[in-house]
Parts: structure tokens; sequence; C-alpha cells
């Protein structure tokens, strides 16, 4: 039985398609939001460090799950099959809301510079570098947007680096935690500008949520409040009160078909039960993320378009990105663990550009709350992993250290990539994601500046001892994913035009972390919301309520 | 607060010395009758057990064994690390020959601080030839020790860290009651 037509179909109510879903419904457009995870809520899963999104060796809480989901990872010379609750995987979730239902909710907006590093920076053999088409000031009212309807907290007081912006944002930031107070005193005795992290986080009651209670829990967990952002609790619902849009949960897409002139007229995708169905549609927007969204474009492939939809040039699931995550720990004679939640709380921006010598640079961060698992794997060259010693060392220490973390840049290289892979298959009989490719090296050189200046940092605020942890050079991705379907100008070198477009199909969209043309020195949600509430805006604009208009 | 938190947790430990000797003086005929194994043969069970107390051993805090490290694995290899069932029902004779082979005595019957160097010579790849494969040996240990850290400092809910031992040696207060436990 054929499901009645309708105007969008939304595939992933993650970061970016709650935000595409909510505009588009409010906009008028009836829209089918097709989630393959559910609702999720803090009971299910509790504080379980184990099963959270950041250490989820007994499974992922907030899926995909183990039994039905694979991944193919390059690692050496092998190919190896990978689990969801496999770091490897390179997995964000999976549930209503995605990303930013357990995220650590930093909100970040790119500097000016980060649209134009190419401009900046030149030519970097080896590196796809580029800059976006659209400027930071193109972005600037979007970013406000997220700011105000997502709900973000924060100040640019004492941050010259800060980008403008036109509008204060909704929330005053939360007071320092004890390793912010030494920190900041710290940082301006280095001549550092530190500044509250800003957060998608209610510090104070917002849009009839209440506000954060500083938990231990934060990052990798449902907030038991409520007083975390995401989609799952501001966008989404509002697109469902519209009455214009229907969620269906447990629901995997498998492709997108096309029609002889080239056109998407709609999505296939297994039901809870497992039925095949076929979902008619005017226009359809992809915002499965950065990994499972090249796929679908991949396992689309038709007569029209043999090498999978938009990808006449081979430019599909290239260039991911992640972060060239790095940093620096410090132990401490005195005690500065003070379970105030979430813990991150100060940063600086100081060395995101102008580097000498350096491509770009990062923003520098005090560390999460670590949790005692996870603490087990912070420790300086060397240090016992097991025995008397280790038992020690977490016991002295659990309380008395601090981490300042930096998220590098990475340049985008060609090779690193999402394709999909010619055997093996998922639960479904979808050839599964396969992920290769390595960092650029000069990462690893800004990397090591960074993790100087971190533990710069540290020492200055008294650290006793200090270690350095630079990034890998491995495989990218992880839960910062971005790149693999670049935003340009040129079909030749990008996959969709600066609304998320793609360049020759105009009624398929893709808006998520695949369009970021690079990931920024920044943790990246607040871009790719901004981004969809962009693209989201074009999408409705050119509407002209029966179809689309290109 | 924290001295409160020091007496706390000596008490503690005095409470679980005179149960652990309590076990003791009714033998280990008794502590068979009590376990079920979902993974583990009994001889395999033990095994882990005393892996798990030279992994994390006891001192002014309970060790693995006290915090019930083997019942975490023993539990995961029937569920989420059914995967790793094999390695271990492969990688734990392999462990007790190379005991043999190295101190001509059987594991149970070495003091704990040779199986702990018994332990060293595995993570390190040191063992004798014939018994493991290559690179195997170094693999079977990581895999033992990061299953023991799991099972020590991960939340109770899975089988492990028994009574919150792991919370209370760091001083974490458990359970967490929001809004309460802040000492800012
Ligand atoms: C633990 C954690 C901490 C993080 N912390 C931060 C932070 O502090 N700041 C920050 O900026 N970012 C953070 N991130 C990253 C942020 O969450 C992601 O960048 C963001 O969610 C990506 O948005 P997206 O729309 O591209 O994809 P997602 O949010 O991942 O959404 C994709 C959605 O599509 C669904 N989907 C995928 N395939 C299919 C299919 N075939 N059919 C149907 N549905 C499908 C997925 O289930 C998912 O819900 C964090 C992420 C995690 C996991
Ligand atoms: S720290 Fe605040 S926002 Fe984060 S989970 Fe706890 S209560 Fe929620």
């Amino acid at each position: 039985m054929a499901l009645p037509r309708v105007n969008a179909i939304v595939v992933g109510a993650g970061a970016a398609g709650g935000v595409v879903a909510k505009e588009l419904a409010t906009a008028g457009l009836s829209v089918v939001l097709l989630e393959r995870g559910r609702w999720q809520s803090f009971q299910d899963h509790d504080h379980d460090e184990l099963t959270s999104q950041r250490t989820s060796v007994l499974g992922s809480a907030f899926g995909p799950d183990d039994r039905r989901w694979r991944r193919v990872v390059r690692q050496g010379e092998r190919w190896v099959q990978v689990l969801p609750s496999e770091s490897a995987y390179q997995n964000n979730a999976a549930c209503v809301g995605g990303g930013t239902f357990s995220y650590g909710a930093m909100a970040w907006r790119f500097m000016p510079q980060d649209f134009r590093l190419r401009t900046l920076y030149g030519d970097i053999p080896g590196s796809t570098l580029a800059d976006w088409p659209i400027s930071y000031d193109d972005l600037e009212p979007y970013y406000e947007k997220v700011e105000w309807e997502i709900g973000v907290s924060g100040s640019d007081e004492g941050n010259p680096f800060a980008p403008p912006r036109k509008r204060e944002r909704p929330m005053p930031p939360k007071p320092y935690t004890a390793e912010g107070r030494l920190l900041y005193a710290a940082g301006l005795r280095l001549g550092l500008h530190p500044f509250p992290i800003p957060m998608l986080r209610n510090t104070v009651p917002y849009a009839g949520r209440q506000a954060c209670v500083s938990c231990r829990y934060c990052v990798g967990f449902a907030c038991e409040v409520g007083a975390k952002c995401g989609t799952h609790n501001t966008v989404i619902p509002v697109a469902l009160a519209s009455g214009n849009c229907e969620l269906r949960t447990g629901c995997v897409a498998a492709r997108v078909v096309t029609d002889q002139r080239g056109r998407a007229t709609g999505v296939e995708y297994f039901d809870p039960e497992d039925r095949s169905q076929f979902q008619a549609a005017d226009l359809v927007v992809l915002s499965a993320s950065a990994t499972e969204t090249p796929r679908l474009m991949l396992n689309s492939k038709c007569k029209l378009f043999p090498a999978g939809l938009g990808n006449r040039n081979d430019w599909v699931g290239r260039n991911l990105q992640g972060h060239a995550y790095c940093g620096a720990y410090g132990l401490f004679e005195r005690e500065l663990y003070d379970d105030v939640g979430p813990g991150a709380c100060i940063s600086s921006m100081d060395f995101n550009h102008g580097n000498p010598g350096h491509i770009g640079g990062g923003i520098l961060v005090n560390e999460f709350i670590r949790l005692p698992y996870l603490f087990t794997g912070i420790r300086p060259p060397g240090a016992a992993r097991w025995g008397l010693e280790h038992k020690q060392f977490q016991r002295d220490w659990y309380k008395r250290s601090m981490g300042v973390k930096s998220a590098v840049q990475e340049l985008p290289t060609f090779e690193s990539r999402v394709e999909v892979d010619p055997e093996v298959k998922d639960y479904w009989g979808l050839p599964v994601a396969r992920i290769s490719g390595a960092r650029h090296p000069r990462d690893r050189e800004t990397g090591d500046f960074m993790t100087r200046q971190a533990e710069r940092w540290l020492l200055e605020a008294g650290a006793i001892r200090t270690w350095r942890s630079l990034p890998g050079l491995g495989v990218s991705g992880g839960q910062h994913q971005a790149g693999t379907c670049r935003m340009g100008a040129d079909p030749a070198t990008s996959v969709v035009n600066q609304y998320g477009q793609v360049h020759d199909i105009d009624n398929l969209f893709v808006v998520d972390g695949s369009t970021q043309v690079n990931n920024g020195g920044f943790n990246p949600v607040l871009t790719i919301m901004a981004v969809a509430y962009r693209s989201a805006e074009y999408i409705a604009r050119q509407w002209n309520g029966t179809r689309f208009r290109s | 607060m924290r001295s409160g938190e020091k007496i706390a947790r000596r008490t503690f430990f005095r409470v679980s010395a005179v149960a652990a000797a309590a076990a003791g003086v009714f033998g280990s005929g008794c502590l068979v009758e009590r376990r079920r194994w979902r993974a583990f043969s009994e001889a395999e069970a033990r095994l882990v057990d005393d892996i798990s107390e030279r992994i994390i051993p006891s001192d002014s805090d309970p060790g693995g064994r006290f915090a019930g490290v083997v019942d975490f694995i023993d539990r995961q290899l029937d569920g989420p690390y059914e995967r790793y069932a094999a390695s271990y029902h492969d990688g734990l004779p392999r462990l007790a020959r190379t005991a043999e082979a190295v101190h001509s005595a059987p594991w149970e019957k070495l003091s704990d601080w040779q199986q702990t160097e018994l332990l060293a010579r595995l993570e390190k790849g040191d063992v004798p030839e014939g018994i493991w494969e290559q690179g195997q040996a170094r693999e079977f240990f990581a895999l033992l020790c990061e299953h023991c850290l799991q099972g020590y400092y991960g939340p109770p809910r899975h089988g492990g860290n028994r009574d919150y031992v792991s919370y209370r040696m760091l001083g974490l207060d458990y359970p967490q009651i929001v809004g309460r436990n802040q000492r800012a």
C-alpha cells in the first residue's frame, strides 16, 4: 500500500534534521521525519558510565545497537568490521535528537576566518582546503536563531576574539567551578583571554524548561532535568505541534528513489517491523550525519547515477573530518574536584588562528568531569595500567587532576573518506559504510603546538606534574564527523551548493555535518544547526505550493 | 566532610574483612553452592577472580575480588561481551599452562607476588614458547585488564563495583543526589 505523498521527507531527527523539520513544517509544508532510533529518556539508562555515549563499551545507550549495525574501518593494512559500541565505529547517536540528546552541548560560533581558510593559509599540499561559499556574515543571523530557539548560555566578556554578534545570548553563563577559577587567574597571568564556554544548556529557566542543576553526568548522558537543549526538547516538539510533521521512529532509510528525469521521488525505508515502505515526496532532505548521509547517497545508485547520487565527480564521502583532539593533563597538590557538573566551563580562543608556522589551531577548554573508568585511561606516559601502582594513582589523583583540551582544526584530505563496503551488509541487507584515510600530517604539528599551550596553562595554574597527549594520525570522524558532502559553488569540486542542494538533483538536499567545508577549531554543532536554519529557509522560500521550484 | 568520609571508608573496610574471614571459616564449598556462573566454569571463574585481585589488589580499599569483578565479566560474557567468551575459554587454560611452565606449579599455588609477576609477563608478551600464538598473550592480557577495570570502576548495575567500592575509594558521593553533592 502506497503511503500518501507528502511535500518533504527529512531523513534523520538529529541536530540538523530537527531544525529542518521544524522550519519546513511551520512554513506549511507537510513533512515526514524519518528516524532510525526512538525517543529516549533519562530513566532508560540512568547514570551508567559503561553505556554512555562517551564510554559505550557495553553498548551505546542512545543507539545504534550492536545487533543490527556494523561498519568497516581501515586499520593499518586491514579492513576491520566494527560494532557501534567500539570506538573505531565513529558513532554519534541514533535517537530522536541524534547527537544533541547526549552531547556536551558546547555552543561555538565559528570565527569569520574559518570560512576562508584557503584565502588565509593558501594551497596546502595533500589537502583539499577551500573557502566556504558563504561567509560568517551570511551565517550570523542563523547563529542567533539557534542561540534563541534552541537556547544558549554564555558571555563574550573578556574575549576579544569573539566573532561579532548583533544580539546577546539569551542566558548568562554559570559561575566557574574550582578548576575554572584556578585556570581563570592563571590564564590572565599568562596574558590569555579566558572566558566561559558557551553552552546549549539552560543556566536559568528558559523556554519552559528548568535550569541545569550541575550534576556529575553530562556529556554522553541524557539530562535528568531536561536542562540540556537539544532538538528533541526544542524544535522537534514545535514541528510536531504544528500539525504538519509526522515523526516516524524506528524507521531506517534505505535509499532515495529517483525518476528517469533525475529527480528524487521519495525514500525507501524499513519500518519498525522491518517491512519495506516507500514514502513519496516532492523533495527529500538527508540529515543522517556525515557518515550515514554519504552512505545513503552511494546506496541510492541507479541507471542515471551509476556512482551514486551527487557523485558524478567522486566527491561524495570525501574530506571526512572530525577534530585532531589533543591536550595536556596536570596533577595538583590540592583537591580541585568540587562535583559541579558539567565540569567544562572555561576556554580560550587565543590560539585558533595566527599561530606562526601553523595552519589554524583550536579552542582550549578544560575537560568535562572525568568518570572513574574513563579516568583509568588518563595516565602519564609509562604509568602502570594495573596493580597497586594503578590503584594508588587512581586514588591519589582522581580529585587532584585537570585536563585542558583542544579541538584542533583538521585539514581536509581527499583520501579521508566514507564509502560503502562491497561485501559487508547490515541487518536489512544494505551495504554498510566503510571508513578510511588518515589525518593530514600538519594536523599533528598544530596539535603538538596546542598541547604545549595547554600544558603551559596548567603549569601556570600550579600543576606539579604535567604530560601532553598528541592527536592520533589515524582515521578521522568521531563524534564531530563532518565534511563528506562538501558545499561549494563549483559542481566539479563539491557535492551541494551553499543551501545544501545537490548539484544535479534540484529537489534533493543534504543538511547536516556533511556539508561543512571545514570543521573549524571548535565543536561543530552550533554551525551545523545554523546552516540548517539557512538551508531550510531557502527550501521554504523556493517552495511554490505543490512542487519545488529550481 | 572529607575526614568523615575517611572514617566511613575505614569502618567499611573492617566490616568487609570480617565478612571475608567468615567466608574462610565456612570453606569454599559454600561458595561453590552459592555461585552460578553464566559463561565460566567453576575453575575459570576462580582464575578470573584471582586475576581481578591482582589487577586491582586490596590495600586500604577493597580490591577486584570484593568488588565482584568476576561477576561483572561473567555477566557480560553472557551478554554484550559474548564475542569475547571464546577468548576467555581459550586464553585461561593457556594462562594456567604458563604458570606451570614458568613455576612448575599450578596457578593457585603461586604467591600473590608470583601471580602478579606472571601477569606482567603476559602484558609484555614475555612468555615461554609453544603456549601462546604470536602476540596473543599480550592481547589476552589487555582484554582481561580492561574488563577488570570496567568491573571495578563501572556502575554496580552490571554486577561489579559491589557496594560502590571504587566510588568510595575515590571519595565520590553515591548515589548522586542532584544538586546536593557539590562542594563549591
Ligand atoms: C557524546 C557527544 C558529545 C558531543 N559534544 C558536543 C559538544 O559539546 N559541542 C558540539 O558542538 N558538538 C558535540 N557533539 C557533536 C554533535 O552532537 C554533532 O556534531 C551533531 O549532532 C551532528 O549533527 P548531524 O545533524 O550531522 O547528525 P546527528 O545529530 O548525528 O543526526 C543524525 C540522525 O540521523 C539518524 N539516521 C542516520 N541514518 C539514518 C537512516 N538510514 N534512517 C533514519 N535515520 C537515520 C540518526 O539516528 C541521527 O538521529 C557531541 C556528540 C556526542 C555523541
Ligand atoms: S550538568 Fe546540567 S545540563 Fe548537564 S546533564 Fe547535569 S543537569 Fe543536565
